[in-house]
């Protein structure tokens, strides 16, 4: 990486900030209507031990539920991918119930499940992320031309060697686009359960405590982290990209 | 002298099943090659050339009739069979040297690792690869790409190859440069092949018979012997006897196409 990469976006942020400043202060808003940079970070070192703690509660139950979604997305994918009846009998099923608003599952899953915060979150996150990996799964495995399989089927390969050594390296840079997407859902379900369940933990329900008692630094301070954490989780699955699909990235040239 | 067919198919007949019922694509279709043999075979386009080659395969079962390669019976894929398409399939994601070598992850073979990559390292020079071993597909040109996917149908030793118009989509000097390395690799690497193929300079270039197949559904409508004498090469297509030969097969072709009688002169 070049000092280019590096310096472009990090003065991007800088004259973002200072733009941001610059509003706040020009037009004299005072912080609960619009907190500015300057606020941000003694509400965050107020609280920097409960950012630490309550992050990690985030991370740890996005993490886990988007892992959920890869393989339950994953094992959804082949199934329709392989089979043609999977695929139309599964496909409305999974687009209605992608149609639906996550928000609005919520608080169903908090009342089924009270109490069991950890498992709502995970589950949220879970639920609202697997669609788009499902669907690239198995729109992957179901436009493998068909010389690729019969490159190995000839030669009597079995069906789980031609999955391994075809079928899926063939799908991963979709997989990896739709998991781009499926990590910053997954990231979204999370906090929609924290904010949403009443005595529960995670950056959510920080921001829900600044919201009750009027904090609005507080509030600016949660989503500046949320949008630093959401960034370091895409550039996670990026740098992944990078080491299992790279091949399918041209050299410009 | 009498030698045995390695590829014998006899009296085949095939449908596909469709939405408005079965649509016949083979019927009657008889083909036999000894060992070592190389033949052609054309057709107008759309007569079922293609489901020839995944019955000869193993792919599919024919409806009726047999196919048996080295006197047993095709009942599944073997590994026996080596097979090349138009589209040379090469698995991006892999170097071409890896790419040769996929078929030896599959087949059951004693060579060892080092064995492998020194075979496919071999056969690579062979078609003037050489160099080119640690190279992804995406940096190779379409010819190129095809004399790997050459390789790759040959690594194993298979007895059968199948060319389902391996040269179809390469412009016409890349396709001729690839005509004689494929003299070149029989030479060395001694198959019986099919090859399917549009074009009929190309078929009796590579092969000592050519099979006209008819319109759909195809039957085997004429057996040429190809006898070019000597060593091949591109000369020999611009001699008297090619130019017959070519007359010949064209015209066969013009009567499986419902454009000529099958009596009326060349």
């Amino acid at each position: 990486m070049s000092l280019k990469q590096v310096a472009v976006p990090i003065l991007a942020l800088v004259l973002f900030g200072l733009f941001w400043e610059w509003l706040v202060w020009v037009n004299g808003w005072p912080n609960y209507k619009m907190a500015s940079p300057s606020d941000l970070w003694p509400a965050f070192w107020k609280f920097r031990w409960l950012f630490l703690e309550y992050a990690w509660d985030t991370l740890w139950r996005t993490v886990v539920g988007l892992l959920l979604a890869v393989i339950v997305g994953v094992l959804i994918g082949m199934v329709m991918g392989f089979s043609r009846t999977m695929r139309d009998a599964l496909y409305p099923l999974l687009v209605g119930f992608n149609a639906i608003p996550k928000a609005t599952v919520v608080p169903i899953i908090a009342l089924m499940f009270v109490g069991q915060h950890d498992f709502n979150t995970i589950l949220i996150a879970f639920l609202i992320s697997f669609f788009p990996i499902a669907v690239s799964v198995s729109i992957g495995l179901s436009t493998l031309e068909p010389e690729y399989r019969d490159i190995l089927a000839s030669l009597g390969a079995s069906k789980v060697a031609i999955f391994w050594k075809i079928a899926l390296p063939k799908t991963l840079p979709e997989f990896f686009g739709a998991l781009k997407v499926a990590v910053t859902l997954a990231f979204i379900g999370t906090n929609l359960m924290e904010i949403v369940e009443p005595h529960g933990r995670g950056l959510g329900h920080l921001f829900d405590s600044g919201k009750i008692s009027a904090d609005y630094p507080l509030m600016f301070a949660v989503l500046i982290a949320l949008a630093i954490m959401g960034i370091l989780l895409y550039y996670v699955v990026v740098a992944l990209e990078k080491i299992f699909a790279g091949w399918a990235e041209r050299s410009p040239n | 002298m009498m030698s045995e067919n390695l590829i014998e198919i006899k009296g085949v007949r095939h449908a596909y099943q469709t939405g408005d019922g079965p649509l016949p694509v083979l019927d009657g279709l008889e083909l036999a090659v000894p060992e070592g043999g190389f033949c052609a075979v054309v057709g107008p386009s759309g007569c079922g050339k293609s489901t020839l080659t995944r019955l000869v395969a193993g792919l599919m079962k024919p409806d009726h009739g047999e196919v048996w390669l080295h006197g047993q019976k095709v009942t599944g894929p073997k590994s026996t069979v080596g097979m090349a398409f138009q589209n040379p399939v090469l698995l991006e994601w892999r170097t071409i040297l890896q790419n040769v070598m996929l078929p030896l992850e599959i087949v059951p073979n004693k060579m060892s690792k080092r064995e492998q990559e020194e075979r496919a390292r071999h056969l690579l020079a062979l078609v003037g690869l050489e160099g080119f071993e640690e190279k992804r597909p995406s940096e190779l040109s379409g010819g190129m790409r095809q004399r790997a996917s050459l390789c790759r149908a040959i690594v194993h030793k298979p007895e059968v190859l199948i060319l389902d118009e391996p040269f179809g989509a390469l412009d016409a000097f890349t396709r001729e440069d690839l005509w004689q390395t494929m003299h070149k690799v029989k030479a060395e690497e001694p198959f019986t092949g099919v090859l399917i193929t549009h074009d009929l300079r190309e078929s009796i270039f590579l092969a000592d018979q050519v099979i006209v197949l008819s319109g759909r559904p195809a039957r085997t409508q004429y057996v040429m012997d190809v006898h070019l004498t000597g060593e091949r090469d591109l000369e020999h297509l611009y001699t008297p006897e090619s130019a017959e030969a070519l007359n010949i097969l064209r015209h066969q072709i013009k009567v499986a196409q419902g454009r000529a009688e099958e009596g009326e002169a060349a």
